[in-house]
């Protein structure tokens, strides 16, 4: 006998489950499928192809008319179902017919999630679901602008897809990487490198605020941070939510998708549901593999057979040309979870296996995917891999070799790339020396000049030998940043300048760091070289910070903090003592110190408070003393000629004047300085790192000192006659440091190693190069120069202040 | 038995940073690493006390802000040479809520 079948909703999932149907019991089944598009089923996965022109819509249909006329199914296309009556078992058609059915089936699918931004209803505001969508975005002409809102698959399948068409299309993406579910950063960022290289503009950490039009029509974009994107046409691909309004009117148990069980039952013993509208064990369903998985359970399900729904590892490809990646599994961080890291920087090679025991739990590939599915294998039948651990990355055709070689990042690097920045030499030029007889540094140097300045690229210079020598050169022992790289913090400094990496991950990708995120030792130091290297590239990472630079303040032993207002020159007001004055009452501050470098302390403060206080001293004019930071913190003075009777020059003027100019740069130790009225020397300048002792003729500039661990005087960098000299030559001091310096390194350590003549060439010969200096340091400073608590204060209060509070609970 | 109680989202917590939750009994930090995982420890580091909401998270480990003690977030013992270990609570993040056990919080105040 004939049983009534009735399908709502013409998918993959029940176009699958229809053909396991059809074909297990031919004629049992009397089908009536009903689909709110006006087609039937076609592989909805391959539109994206279809955006990018690779194919036509007639090639990705599954199921023509044909198909539904040979098997006697009725297709009611571009009618909805308007309700389901459960006790008399029918559906109600949009139109008024009733059907009675024997089993029901629900494969409503999902609808796109519109993010109700101000402007969402706009017309040229679409989503990217189904045909009707993707020829919206193939009717743009070239040169047209399209926004898509969502860097995750769907949305970078619509990106590349428009700008293959020509389209100008920018990814605003509010995560720090791309497609965050599938992939790790390393691999977000050389997905995001190869889409830049195919003329998409990449928005990461990037918040939409409202969408603006004109008559009606989208015309821009407009991002939290005053962006304006303009567009013609704007794409959200933000993700799916199941479609279970028929469902939920109708009475099932719905959740955040249809429930189901394991052989696809609703709650209604009579009712079924499939694909992307169901909820199974508490999850949802995106991807294809489980959709066609639940499509032949219920077929085996309706015919009667025994047949359970399992979930099961996933796997995801990105349909993108020319982007080769992979992920499968789970490839979180975890206890007793190991990675195994292989990079290759030249081929734009990334591969990450998450083991767990001696089993593989999940994989990250991008730029290499020929092996991905053997892994996928892997990781589904759980097969034990201790036997080939060793050579497990490399891959099943992998026959016997040698270890990784530590000098990869080198090794991998083109002739054209520059080793010695001072000097201007390419590796291709060291290698020529080296195979014309230069067998050690100092022959190299003496040919090529390469290291030959400031000495930063000496390791890399030794590598480059290593490599070409083989045995024959011995290379000295470095001292690496930490565990993460065998790299020293000079060849960091130098390979970021000169491969132009300007993010955290495309350090960690380019020069094979060895964790997934670094650690406490390198994620600091990568922090300020990035920023002092890009400044307008590189956005600084507050939780790559040691805590103090973090809160901007002086964390103490017992958790609490201390607060130092900036006093100019170490000048002050008596409003200001008296704003100092009140609040530390208010806060109820234990302690007040007043600092060698002519500061009022203010210690004790708690963590919650810091907002708050810093607010109350902003009122009267009060900054940020940068008291915690790796970075200009005080400029000490003495009163000068304006009281002194031995005064010289107007001291405490060149010092507010010098302060004004500093404050706020980041450096790679702290950097502090004094500006003395005459050689009496009352500020001490001549053991600061940069110290200004005033004598009639003009400005004695001295550099380098120490009174910290190592007591040392400052040498005298130059005399100058005026001012404006003075404060050119600190601030082109500054930057030569900021620039060249390994982190933690106080200015007279980096003197020593790089020699003051090395310095002083630079700062006071060289004016072409001063004049680079001291504008690098001001594009710097138009990031940098402003007062962090008056921010944290306006924007970030709440971040100070716990998280939740369930003291109040408890004692309930 | 768990009880699961809302602590706040998870997108209040900075990605490899943390935040504080006050209990009855002192502090718990709750962690957020950079693969969005969420784990809940005892706030003070056995060695003087440090507040390791405050620290710098890599992988799934902190380092202490004052001496550089490195825990475990999983486990909430002290790595490499140090010896120790924080108390851990179940936490978990859902529909990007994150939640904490109230039960285990409570037990720790009883004990």
């Amino acid at each position: 006998m004939t049983q009534k079948l009735v399908v709502v909703g013409a998918g993959m999932a029940s176009g699958r489950m229809l053909e396991h149907l059809i074909d297990g019991q031919p004629g049992d089944w009397d089908v009536t499928l009903f689909n709110a598009e006006p087609r039937g089923n076609y592989n909805r996965i391959m539109l994206s192809p279809v955006l990018a022109g690779d194919k036509t819509y007639e090639e990705i249909v599954t199921h023509d008319d044909d198909w539904y006329a040979t098997r006697g199914v009725t297709c009611r296309f571009g009618e909805k179902v308007a309700g389901i009556d459960r006790a008399a078992k029918t559906v109600m058609a949009a139109n008024g017919d009733v059907l009675p059915y024997d089993k029901l089936v629900l494969a409503t699918g999902s609808n796109p999630f519109i993010i109700p931004l101000p402007g969402h209803d706009l017309g040229g505001v679409i989503a990217y679901r189904d045909l009707e969508d993707t020829e919206r975005m193939m009717a743009l002409a070239p040169g047209q602008k399209a926004v898509v809102i969502g860097g995750g698959l769907l949305g970078l399948e619509a990106a590349a897809g428009m700008a293959a068409r020509g389209v100008e299309v920018t990814v605003v993406h509010i995560m720090g990487h791309l497609m965050e579910r599938q992939l790790d950063e390393a691999a977000g960022f050389l997905l995001r490198r190869a889409l830049m290289q195919k003329n998409i503009t990449v928005l990461c950490s990037a918040n939409s605020k409202e969408i603006v039009g004109e008559n009606g029509q989208v015309r821009a974009l407009v991002l939290d941070d005053g962006t304006e994107l303009p567009c013609d046409l704007l794409v959200m691909a933000v993700g799916i939510r199941p479609n279970t309004a028929l469902a939920q009117s109708a009475g099932l148990a719905v959740g955040r998708g249809i429930q189901v069980d394991d052989q696809m039952r609703t709650s209604d013993a009579d009712v079924f549901a499939v694909g992307e509208c169901v909820e199974h064990d508490g999850a949802l369903f995106g991807l294809v593999a489980p959709l066609y998985d639940q499509a032949k359970v219920l077929a085996q399900t309706l015919m009667g057979e025994q047949a359970a729904f399992v979930q099961k590892s996933l796997s995801t490809k990105l349909k993108v040309t020319g982007c080769d990646l992979f992920s499968a599994g789970d490839f979180a961080d975890g206890a007793g979870r190991e990675d195994i890291v292989f990079r290759d920087p030249a081929r734009g090679v990334y591969k990450r296996l998450v083991l767990e025991g001696n089993m593989v739990r999940g994989a990250v590939f991008y730029g290499d995917t020929a092996d991905s599915s053997w892994f996928f294998g892997l990781i589904k039948d759980e097969t034990d891999i201790s036997e080939m651990r060793d050579t497990l990355i490399f891959g099943p055709a992998y026959q016997g070799g040698s270890a990784v070689d530590p000098m990869a990042a080198v090794a991998a690097l083109p002739d054209d790339a520059e080793i010695c920045g001072c000097n201007g030499v390419c590796k291709g030029q060291i290698v020529e020396a080296i195979n014309g007889g230069a067998g050690d540094l100092g022959a190299v140097r003496a040919k090529t000049k390469a290291s030959a300045s400031c000495g930063t690229c000496t390791g890399l210079v030794e590598q480059v030998l290593a490599l070409t020598l083989g045995d024959e050169f011995k290379m000295p022992a470095a001292q690496p940043v930490c565990g993460c790289t065998d790299l020293t913090h000079e060849e960091v400094r130098r390979l970021i300048k000169s491969q132009r990496l300007t993010s955290m991950a495309a350090v960690h990708q380019e020069l094979g760091w060895k964790t997934s995120c670094g650690c406490h030792v390198c994620r600091p130091a990568l922090n300020y070289y990035l920023l002092a290297d890009w400044p307008l590239e590189y956005k600084d990472d507050p939780q790559s910070r040691f805590i103090n630079e973090r809160k901007h303040a002086n964390i103490q032993k017992d958790g609490t903090f201390s607060v130092v207002p900036r006093m100019w020159g170490g000048m002050t007001t008596p409003n200001e003592l008296r704003a100092i004055a009140d609040a530390a009452e208010k806060y109820k501050v234990p302690t007040v110190h007043v600092t060698g470098g002519q500061r009022i302390d203010l210690l004790g403060v708690k963590g919650e408070d810091l907002p708050y206080i810093w607010a109350d001293l902003n009122k009267a004019g009060l900054v940020s003393g940068h008291a915690y930071s790796k970075g200009l913190r005080t400029v000490k003075t003495c009163v000068g000629k304006e009281h002194c009777r031995f005064g010289t020059q107007d001291s405490s003027g060149l010092g507010i004047k010098l302060e004004k100019k500093l404050w706020g740069s980041w450096t790679p130790h702290k950097v502090k300085l004094a500006v003395s009225g005459c050689p009496r020397n009352c500020a001490e300048a001549t053991c600061k790192d940069i110290g200004v002792v005033c004598v009639d003729s003009g400005y004695q500039i001295g550099v380098a000192g120490a009174a910290g661990m190592d007591v040392k005087e400052t040498e005298r960098l130059a005399d100058v006659a005026t001012e404006e000299e003075a404060i050119e030559l600190a601030t082109a001091f500054m930057q030569l440091y900021r620039e060249n310096a390994k982190y933690l390194d106080r200015p007279y350590k980096w003197v020593a190693k790089v020699g003051l003549d090395w310095v002083k060439e630079r700062v006071v010969h060289d004016l072409a190069e001063r004049k680079r200096l001291v504008e690098a340091f001001e594009l710097s400073q138009s990031i940098y120069r402003k007062d962090p608590w008056a921010e944290h204060a306006r924007e970030r209060a709440e971040t100070y202040q716990p998280m939740a509070d369930l003291t109040l609970e408890a004692a309930e | 038995m768990t009880n699961w109680i809302d602590i706040g989202s998870l997108d209040d917590i900075p990605r490899r940073g943390a935040r504080k939750v006050k209990t009855v009994m002192g502090c718990v930090a709750v962690f957020r690493t950079g693969d969005d995982r969420v784990f809940a420890l005892d706030n003070a580091c056995p060695h003087k006390g440090g507040p390791l909401a405050e620290g710098i998270v890599h992988g799934h480990s902190v380092t202490c802000p004052l001496h550089n003690w490195v825990f475990s977030l999983e486990t909430g013992m002290a790595q490499g040479a140090d010896e120790g270990s924080v108390a851990t609570f179940p936490a978990r993040v859902e529909a990007g809520r994150v939640l904490l056990d109230a039960e285990r919080l409570a037990a720790r105040s009883a004990a």
